[in-house]
């Protein structure tokens, strides 16, 4: 249990340790770098990498955005492996649906309660 | 940067003395600390999924991610994720609360359009970058990695 949380902390921090270095350092705006990120978690997750990832940090691996790059390539192979390659379509936001709904549901609740700044 | 005219370096040479020097070290520590410290609260999130529900390791990441979500629409309405932000950079934009936040916030800033113009056009102003990117990358993957199996190349 311990150990986990000592990962998780690790290797979420790393990820954005890379994410604020290709800010800083490859001068790109926050926009590129969350794109490349969930680029990478795609072609990770290609390789067969991300799951061990996951196995080994937990949520160090599924919180950062790359998670999202993963999920959803994840998705696409899980129905592409049932049903072909329509199985891509289809399946492509199975596993990540929870994210995408949280956004959009929890994104229209912030304007009812909230209002604007400024 | 192919032709540069004299009066073009002269300007990036203007651009780049002016430039901020970026304290990337302390960026990249506050970023660490941050970041890995939102993992931390993620993964006690996934433990209670995998504790109270029926969840696994594996599967757990779903409700967590859409939890962390919840917790980064009252961090974003009462402003305190806008300051996080300023402080930690990536530590609080490469988690998926950072996602969140730019959903949030900008379904929040455009609400005086209206709901359908402003909060419905404008919701993924910020974060479709990273929808369209990613589903774009994931199907290009998906598609060549399926036709691999499909021809025996890869298993």
């Amino acid at each position: 249990m311990w150990p986990f949380f000592f990962w998780a902390f690790v290797v979420g921090g790393s990820i954005c340790v890379i994410g604020q270095l290709l800010m800083d350092v490859g001068k790109l705006t926050p926009a590129h770098t969350l794109s490349a990120l969930v680029v990478s978690g795609a072609v990770l997750d290609a390789f067969g990498l991300y799951e061990p990832l996951i196995d080994f940090a937990g949520a160090g691996a599924t919180i950062p955005i790359t998670s999202f790059g993963n999920a959803l390539m994840h998705g696409a192979m899980q129905e592409a492996e049932k049903h072909g390659i329509v199985g891509v379509l289809t399946g492509m936001f199975q596993v990540t649906s929870a994210g995408i709904s949280a956004a959009i549901i929890f994104g229209f609740i912030g304007a009812l309660l909230f209002k604007p700044k400024g | 940067m192919a032709k540069q005219t004299a009066s073009e370096k002269s300007y990036q040479s203007l651009v780049e003395a002016h430039d901020r020097k970026r304290p990337v070290l302390i960026n990249c520590i506050k970023a660490f600390l941050v970041g890995g410290f939102i993992c931390i609260v993620g993964q006690a999130v996934t433990v209670f999924f995998i504790t109270f529900f029926s969840f696994t390791e594996q599967t757990a990441g779903n409700p967590s991610v859409a939890t962390m979500i919840f917790f980064a629409m009252f961090l974003t309405g009462f402003g305190v994720y806008d300051r996080l932000g300023q402080f930690a950079g990536a530590g609080s934009a490469v988690p998926v609360t950072g996602f969140g936040n730019a959903v949030i916030s900008a379904a929040i800033e455009h609400k005086t359009e209206g709901f359908v113009l402003g909060v419905g056009g404008n919701m993924f102003k910020l974060a479709g970058s990273v929808i369209i990117f990613g589903v774009f990358a994931a199907f290009l993957l998906a598609t060549i990695k399926t036709l691999l199996i499909y021809f025996g190349v890869v298993n």
